[in-house]
Order: C-alpha cells, then sequence, then structure tokens
C-alpha cells in the first residue's frame, strides 16, 4: 500500500505533532497532580523525567527509544514499585503503576491511535482520584480536567483547527452529555459492591475511632477537621449536654492501653410512654469498623446491626461506604437493669503492677466510703478541686500513666481523665468501663443538621451503681465544664493546635461554612450516598414502586431514547440556511405556481422569468424586475440591504393576473 | 488497497458493497439526507466501550459514586459524540464542478463542491474514490463551501465515469464514523493516448485536387525518423538502418503546405483500433502544433478542414467516442 493511500481519518496512519504532545503532558499532568502527594517522592520524579524524556526527543525531532530499553525501564520501575510497597498488587501500587505506565507511554507514542489510548489512560486517572476523595472540590477541579481531555481528543480529530475551537466542541459535547450520563446515574441497575476481595490498603487513610485508646489516640484524632457524620432530628433536639454519641465500650485494661471485650447480644430498650425520646438520622462516613454511632440510650436498631450487651450498636460488616440510617434513643439514660456477675467481675479488673499511687488512692476510698454513689461522688469531687489542664499537648507519659498523669503532670485529654477516673473506681472496687465515642456537634441552623467530626472525639466513664445500673460520668466535664457547654476550643489553652474550623468565630465566615457544609451534606446524601437503595427510593417517589432490573432497563432506554431524538432535532435544527433572498425567490415562485405557472427543475430564473412575462404580460415588468435583482443578489458579488428590501417588497406586491 | 479503509474487514466489505449496491448514478446537486448517512464504531470507539466497562467495575468494586457519574458521563459524551458525527455529514451537499478532458495514461481531476448550508464548520469530511484511492480531507466553512479535487487516473480513452464516492467523517471524538456514498452524474471524457508521431506524409485527395498540400513533401531530404508502419518502403534510409537498431525512413520537405487531411485510411490496416486512433491523436496534436489547417476523416466521421482549440477538441473528442 503506498503511502498516499492511507486512510487519512484512520488515527494510526497520522504522526502526531509536537502540539498534540504538550496538551497530552498537560492533561497527564493535571489528573497525576493529586497523586504526586499520595506516592513516594522518587516515582514522581522518576514520571516527570520520562515526560522530560519525551519532550526532549519531541523538541529536536529524535527518534524514540527501542522498545527494548523502555522494557528494561518498565521492569526497573515495577521493581522499585515492588519494593517500595511490598506489592504490586493494591491500590497505592496500582496506582504507582499507572503512573509510571503513563510516562513509559508517551514514550513510545508515536501515531494518534498511540495518542488516543494515553487520552483514554487519562480518563481512567481522573477516576483513580476518587478512590481518595469525592468532595465537591474533586468534582469541580476533574471537570477541568474532562474537558481539557476531550478537547485532546477531538483535535486529534480536527488536526487542522484551533485548540480553542476544539475545547469549546469538547465543552459542548460534555454538556450534551450531561443529561444522558444524568439518566444512567439515576436508572442503570446498581449493583452493590465490592465486587471480589479489595486489597489490603482499599480502605487505608481513613480516620475514625479505635478499638483501642491509650494515651495520645484520642487528642491525635482531635485536630483532624474530617466528618465523622452528620444527624438530622425530627422532633426537638437535645441540649449539648445530651449529645453523648456512644461508640466502642473500653473493658480490658492493661496498664496503658484500653480494649473492648467479648460482647454479648441484647435486644434495645423499649420507649416508655413518658421517656423523652429523640428521633433522628444519621449519615455516618465509612470508617471500615464495624459499629454504628447513637445516642445514648439506642431504643431502636439500623437494619443489619444488633446491639450488644454494653450499649453498642454493631453493624454485622465493616463500614465502607457512607451509609444513612434512623434511630430513635431514650434520653435521660438507662433504666435499672441487673448486670451479670461476670461482668460486674470484669469491671473491676486492673492490671497488677501499675499505677500504684492511684491504686492507694482508691483503695483509701474504698476504705473511707462503703456505699459505691457516695464514694463516686468524692471522687467526681476530687476530680474537680485537682485543677487539672485539658490540653491536645500533653506531655509524654512513662509507665505508670495513671499515676503520673494524677499527681505530676496533671495535663491531659479526655483519654486522660476517663482512664484514670475508671481506674480510680476500679482500685476502690466499683465496676466501670471506659467509653468513647463523640460528644457534641456543630448545628448548621441552614439545613438543621448537626455535623460531628473526629475532633469531637471523646472518651468518658461509666460506673455500675446497683439500683441505677451503669450510670455516666464525664470526668473531663467534671474538671473543665466548658469542654462539654460550649466545645473544645473555648475549654483549651490559648496556643494548643485546634482544628482550624473550631476556631473561627467570624459571623460570616461563620455563615459561609455552614452553606458549603449543607451544600456538602446534600451532595453527600444525593450523589455520593446514591446507592441500591436509593434508587429504589427514587424510583418509587417517580411512581415506580418495586421496580426490577427490567423496568429499570426499559425506564432507561426510554429516557435515552428521549435524550437522542432531542440531540437530533437539535443537530437538525440549524441545519436550512435562512437565506432571505432565496426564500423570496422561492415565494415568487410560489405565487406563480399559484396562478398555474410551475418553474422546471431546470429552468433558472433568467428563463423562467421570461416565460412568466409572456404568459402575463400586464405583470411583465415586476416579473422581471424581480429576476433582475434576484439574479443580482443571488449571484452577485454585493449583496446590498436596500436591493433585499426592494426584492421583498416587489415580491410582496406582485400579483399575477 | 483492499485494505486502505481499515476498519473495514473483507465480509464487511462485501456486506457494503452490497449494501450500497444502487449503480443509479445522481443528477444535480445530492443532498447526504440522514437516512444515507451511516454510522458505525470505529476501532477506538470499541477500545473506549472496554475502557467505559473497566472504569464501571471499578466503580461498582470500590464503590465510587463519582466514579459512576465520570464513566456515565464518558458514555453520554459518546452517545451526544455519535450524533455529533452524523450531524457533521448529514445534509452535506455535493455539487459536481467540471472535468477538463485528459488523454488516456493522465489523471482526471474531479472537481466537487462540498456546500454547507449549515451555520457551523464541518471539519475534517474525507472524500474518497474508492475504485482509484483518490481522496482527501477538508473542512467545509460555514454557509460556505469547499472544493475537493480527486485526481481519477485515466486508463482508457472514452468517457470516465467517476461512480462511487464515499465521504466520511470521524469528528468530533474518533470513536464513530460516519460516511455516505454518492454516485454523482459526473465524467471526465479520454482522449486517446496519442502516439508521439511525425505527421503522415501526403496523400492525393481527390477531393482537394490539384490544391492537394501536404506537410511532408517528397522533393527535399530534411532528416530521418523512426519508421512507422505506415511509411513507403522506398523512403526506407536502408544504409543509416544498417548501422542502426532501429529502422529509419527519410523524411523529405515537400511545398510549403498548410493544410492536411488526417485520413483514416492512410493508417496501414494491420493496426490494431486503439493504435490507429492513437496515432490520430498525435496528428492532431502535431498539426494543431504546427499551426496546419487540418481535417479529419474516419468511418461515419467526416470534419472538415479548420484549425484551432475548438476544432482540436472536435476532432480528439471524434476520436475519443469513436466506436467501431
Amino acid at each position: 500500500m503506498t503511502p498516499a493511500a492511507a486512510h487519512p481519518l484512520a488515527p494510526e496512519h497520522r504522526a502526531m505533532t509536537g502540539r498534540d504532545l504538550g496538551w497530552i503532558c498537560g492533561c497527564l499532568i493535571f489528573v497525576m497532580a493529586p497523586h504526586a502527594v499520595r506516592v513516594p517522592w522518587w516515582l514522581t520524579v522518576f514520571a516527570l523525567c520520562l515526560f522530560g524524556w519525551r519532550t526532549y526527543l519531541a523538541f529536536g525531532q529524535r527518534s524514540l527509544p527501542s522498545r527494548w530499553l523502555l522494557v528494561a525501564v518498565a521492569l526497573l520501575g515495577v521493581a522499585a514499585i515492588g519494593i517500595e510497597y511490598r506489592t504490586i498488587f493494591g491500590r497505592a501500587s496500582g496506582i504507582a503503576l499507572l503512573m509510571m505506565l503513563a510516562g513509559l507511554k508517551l514514550l513510545e507514542m508515536r501515531t494518534h491511535r498511540d495518542a488516543t489510548m494515553v487520552v483514554f489512560l487519562c480518563y481512567f486517572l481522573v477516576l483513580t482520584n476518587f478512590l481518595f476523595t469525592q468532595s465537591i472540590q474533586t468534582a469541580l477541579i476533574m471537570c477541568g480536567a474532562l474537558i481539557a481531555i476531550t478537547g485532546a481528543l477531538v483535535s486529534f480529530s480536527a488536526p487542522q483547527r484551533a485548540p480553542i475551537a476544539n475545547l469549546r466542541t469538547a465543552g459542548l459535547l460534555l454538556l450534551h452529555a450531561v443529561p444522558i450520563g444524568a439518566v444512567l446515574f439515576l436508572l442503570f441497575p446498581r449493583v452493590q459492591g465490592p465486587l471480589w476481595g479489595m486489597p489490603q490498603d482499599a480502605y487505608s487513610g481513613i480516620t475514625g475511632l479505635s478499638d483501642t485508646m491509650s494515651p495520645g489516640t484520642l487528642s491525635q484524632l482531635s485536630i483532624s477537621d474530617a466528618i465523622a457524620f452528620r444527624a438530622l432530628f425530627k422532633g426537638p433536639a437535645p441540649s449539648p449536654r445530651q449529645l453523648y454519641w456512644r461508640g466502642p465500650v473500653l473493658w480490658d485494661f492493661d496498664g496503658r492501653t484500653w480494649r473492648m471485650g467479648p460482647r454479648r447480644v441484647r435486644a434495645p430498650d423499649e420507649v416508655g410512654g413518658s421517656d423523652a425520646k429523640f428521633e433522628y438520622s444519621v449519615v455516618l462516613e465509612p470508617h471500615n469498623r464495624n459499629w454504628l454511632f447513637a445516642l445514648e440510650t439506642a431504643a431502636s436498631l439500623p437494619p443489619n446491626a444488633w446491639l450488644s450487651n454494653d450499649g453498642q450498636i454493631m453493624s454485622y460488616s465493616e463500614i465502607r461506604n457512607r451509609m444513612r440510617y434512623e434511630m430513635t434513643s431514650i434520653a435521660g439514660g438507662r433504666r435499672s437493669e441487673p448486670e451479670t456477675p461476670g461482668s460486674l467481675a470484669r469491671g473491676t479488673l486492673l492490671p497488677s503492677g501499675f499505677n500504684p499511687r492511684a491504686l492507694a488512692l482508691g483503695q483509701s476510698w474504698r476504705r473511707a466510703f462503703a456505699d459505691d454513689e457516695a464514694l463516686m461522688t468524692h471522687a467526681i469531687g476530687w476530680l474537680r478541686e485537682q485543677r487539672f489542664v485539658y490540653t491536645l499537648l500533653p506531655p509524654a507519659l512513662g509507665r505508670d500513666s495513671v499515676d503520673e498523669f494524677l499527681f505530676e503532670t496533671k495535663r491531659g485529654f479526655c483519654e486522660h481523665f476517663s482512664s484514670a477516673f475508671v481506674v480510680l473506681m476500679r482500685a476502690a472496687g466499683v465496676p466501670s468501663r471506659v467509653v468513647t465515642g463523640y460528644q457534641g456537634g456543630d448545628f448548621n441552623p441552614l439545613d438543621g443538621y448537626y455535623t460531628v467530626r473526629q475532633a469531637d472525639a471523646h472518651a468518658w466513664a461509666e460506673v455500675y451503681v446497683p439500683k441505677r445500673g451503669w450510670v455516666r460520668v464525664d470526668p473531663t466535664a467534671v474538671s473543665m465544664p466548658g469542654r462539654v457547654d460550649s466545645g473544645m476550643a473555648n475549654s483549651l489553652p490559648a496556643g494548643d493546635p485546634v482544628p482550624y474550623l473550631m476556631r473561627i468565630d467570624v459571623a460570616w465566615l461563620k455563615s459561609l461554612r455552614y452553606n458549603w457544609e449543607a451544600l456538602s451534606n446534600q451532595w453527600n446524601l444525593w450523589v455520593l450516598g446514591y446507592n441500591t437503595e436509593r434508587q429504589r427510593e427514587f424510583l418509587s417517589r417517580m411512581g415506580f414502586a418495586d421496580a426490577d432490573w427490567r423496568k429499570m432497563v426499559t425506564l432507561l432506554i426510554t429516557a435515552l431514547g428521549v435524550i437522542v431524538l432531542g440531540l437530533l432535532i437539535w443537530s437538525l435544527k440549524r441545519m436550512v440556511l435562512p437565506d432571505p433572498v432565496q426564500q423570496l425567490w422561492l415565494a415568487f415562485c410560489k405565487k406563480l405556481a399559484a396562478a398555474g405557472l410551475n418553474r422546471a427543475s431546470h429552468e433558472g430564473p433568467r428563463d423562467f422569468t421570461g416565460r412568466a412575462a409572456l404568459r402575463f404580460p400586464d405583470a411583465a415588468g415586476a416579473i422581471l424586475s424581480v429576476g433582475e435583482r434576484y439574479i443580482a443578489l443571488r449571484y452577485g458579488a454585493a449583496r446590498p440591504q436596500t436591493e433585499i428590501a426592494e426584492l421583498k417588497r416587489s415580491v410582496k406586491e406582485f400579483r399575477p393576473t | 488497497m483492499a485494505n486502505a479503509i481499515s476498519t473495514e474487514s473483507g465480509p464487511l466489505r462485501r456486506f457494503g458493497a452490497w449494501f450500497h449496491s444502487s449503480e443509479a448514478s445522481e443528477v444535480g446537486a445530492i443532498t447526504l439526507g440522514h437516512r444515507r448517512v451511516y454510522i458505525m464504531p470505529t476501532r477506538l470507539g470499541m477500545m473506549f466501550a472496554v475502557t467505559l466497562v473497566i472504569m464501571l467495575v471499578g466503580s461498582i468494586n470500590y464503590v465510587l459514586s463519582l466514579g459512576f457519574m465520570l464513566t456515565f458521563l464518558l458514555a453520554g459524551m459518546a452517545i451526544a459524540g455519535m450524533v455529533h458525527t452524523v450531524r457533521n455529514l448529514a445534509r452535506l451537499v455535493v455539487v459536481s464542478g467540471r472535468a477538463e478532458p485528459v488523454f488516456a495514461g493522465e489523471t482526471a481531476q474531479f472537481r466537487l463542491f462540498l456546500e454547507n448550508a449549515a451555520q457551523w464548520v464541518r471539519p475534517a469530511i474525507m472524500v474518497r474514490h474508492d475504485a482509484s484511492g483518490a481522496q482527501t480531507v477538508t473542512d467545509v466553512p460555514a454557509a460556505g463551501s469547499a472544493d475537493v479535487v480527486l485526481p481519477v487516473p485515466a486508463a482508457k480513452r472514452g468517457w470516465l465515469e467517476l461512480k462511487r464516492v464515499r465521504l466520511e467523517t470521524r469528528f468530533p471524538l474518533g470513536l464513530f464514523r460516519a460516511w455516505s456514498i454518492v454516485r454523482p452524474d459526473f465524467r471526465c471524457l479520454v482522449y486517446p493516448r496519442p502516439e508521439k508521431a511525425m505527421l503522415p506524409p501526403s496523400s492525393p485527395d481527390s477531393s482537394l485536387g490539384s490544391r492537394q498540400v501536404t506537410a511532408q513533401g517528397t522533393d527535399d531530404f530534411s532528416g530521418l525518423r523512426t519508421y512507422q508502419l505506415a511509411d513507403s518502403p522506398r523512403h526506407v534510409a536502408w544504409k543509416a538502418a544498417a548501422r542502426s537498431e532501429n529502422m529509419l525512413t527519410k523524411q523529405f520537405i515537400g511545398e510549403a503546405s498548410a493544410e492536411l487531411l488526417l485520413d483514416w485510411s492512410q493508417l496501414p490496416p494491420i493496426l490494431e483500433l486503439e493504435a490507429k486512433l492513437s496515432r490520430l491523436a498525435g496528428w492532431v496534436l502535431a498539426a494543431e502544433a504546427a499551426g496546419l489547417r487540418y481535417g479529419l476523416r474516419m468511418p461515419g466521421v467526416d470534419l472538415a478542414r479548420a484549425q484551432g482549440d475548438t476544432h482540436r477538441t472536435a476532432c480528439l473528442t471524434a476520436l475519443a467516442l469513436y466506436e467501431a
């Protein structure tokens, strides 16, 4: 086949230009930049070197490296990634591989076909960014990336066009894609993932409460602005003092770390007639753990969850997607219930040989008070007197962490307070346990949602009082009452690293924040939270209750058909050239046809007007002048508006008789 | 040429040939209505579909709502792109221009005008003559027209019909190709391949009587030329021929000659028809170049002596269209 016969539209026959290369590199850098901070630094440098190499070759019109060299570089890169990540199968290492392969693909990119494959890779890299963040900002940035990438694709089909025209076409295409994409998003039958086992590192980097607590765990969490969950109350909202969101309950202490113990299932409490109850829905962020959060004390259970004997709501599977559930809670704590002797015994266990001074103090209280409740009241009073300092930056603690906190440093965060209090209680033989969770929440007056952040993570204590059951004691609130009433930021000494959002006190900034959070909440609910259940909900609201996949596919195809039809109509719309001169001529011919004189298809204007003039001698002057004017306007170089107006007038006044 | 259109494999091509098999040519301006614009995904379009499936599976597995959104948006883009591709070709008007006559062995230049009644540019429209592989790509401006020239080799004398012309575009995404087949009533006249021949020696023509003149006479020797079958053996330069590989004929200049009759009967009967026509065409060109008045006489054709472009065209046309 001779080169001249090569199909000029086939991308494999068209060499790419420097402009194409620049555009492709720009797109790749755009979509890979967010990954650059997530991968090891050397990989970013490596990828940039490959880009630079390709650019250097392009500028000097040099030939591309041989395949063997590229294979060698690729093997080297795979080996380096394998060593760095200990595996090449995983989310993080997969992205690292993609970044490297994108750079290598550039080095063997010769034709528009190769370049198109890189464009597809760019689309895929956009998707990989969503593995890490799906915020509104990310979506907007990636919209920009999409336009640029699509612009590259368009420019391969029309290499001669100006880049701005190609970008405009790309924007128009994406605009037309929006209704189709929206219909697919809403109606495409959703399958709840995952389809297969996820790589080990699939959920790394998700913050949240842990099933253990040691000094520093919560204070680490407290500098994070990340949202733990949102809650919307249906009836009256609780006061800030009632906003204790119960999480993992910790029983076992080894001197430094608190752990969860074995748990049994029990039924949720029933709401009595006189109980004040709260009804609310929770939108929980994924935290890759089993527990769900609810206000104390839970009186209902979300689907696929169970309640443990120590009052934790546990889901049967890890929370890996944003989840929404309805809850009912009883205000004012639990009614008395007998606790098993085993649990009571576990609630007084302490590791031997740790924190001797705290042990001694607890035992001295035991000797002074026979009644557990009186002892507890005394202990609370003692805590209040000690003037502890509440800080996010507590000094490091040694082996006997509780002793050091209570008697030496006296500076700590809620985990220090709760841990110390429970150790003192257990030393006195009073059954007690640590409860972690969240306290408080930021009310958004715009949409009525409470936003609970990781920074609201909290730990408190529960003490078993024989007649009352488990009673909540918040040692932090006892020492620093402001922590619960007015939030953490106001309780901390100046200079502590408070989460940024918690410091903001300027009115307009606050309202901006509320607006933004309301928007994010809707985004989370309707865009990110759109799953199988939401789809069913949406369809039944549209009047298609119990839609199975067949119904959905039918609906989908119908909707797509309508949209494509609309697009086709649009594509026809601006097709007819509205040439006024031609339209006037056609109107003129129509009038003559009505009078019985049809123009033959081969007949030019001069012949036709000549024939018409003979047929209608009375109007001959008018007919010939219309003909002359039409010929001058249609085939002449100039097209004065006055002449068009004149033609229009004479056609309008023309009456063949 | 079989693999010139890379996206069409063998069976597809045969199907296409059957599909577009109507051979009636179309007179006048041909509008590519929506019904005659066909569309198929390209190979890259298939690969894009595979990419989308991978992205969909990834979105399901990692439960990425934005991944779903991206995948569906890209699917929507491909569907919208399909409509855009059809739009780029639909309602384009193909008008035949003029094709100047050529000699056999030369290349006929078929000029087609693509008229765009739409208010937007139609970029990257390929016009291709499948039979010869002649092709060109052009942008058609908004509410304007573009002209393309298809250079088609002219092998035989007579009318060269353009027949099937394929218009194709892959704009804007390259994921689909839309095409349409037109058969414009467009032909080019092909004259016989002119033989580079010296003008024939004069032969008596009764109709001209004593005023018979020829370009070449028999009076004065003027040089040698290659022997041609029609040459009289008396004029062969035997001595010169003995030294040369070719037979040579002695040439003589006769009376100051201004008129000539190119007569079919002057040609040796053993020549084939095409060779005869070629020689006559060569004579016409030579006579015209020499500024002579010449006539042409063939069975069924008798063109009186004249001179000039019109006469030359008339003679060549008669030769091109001669049927035994």
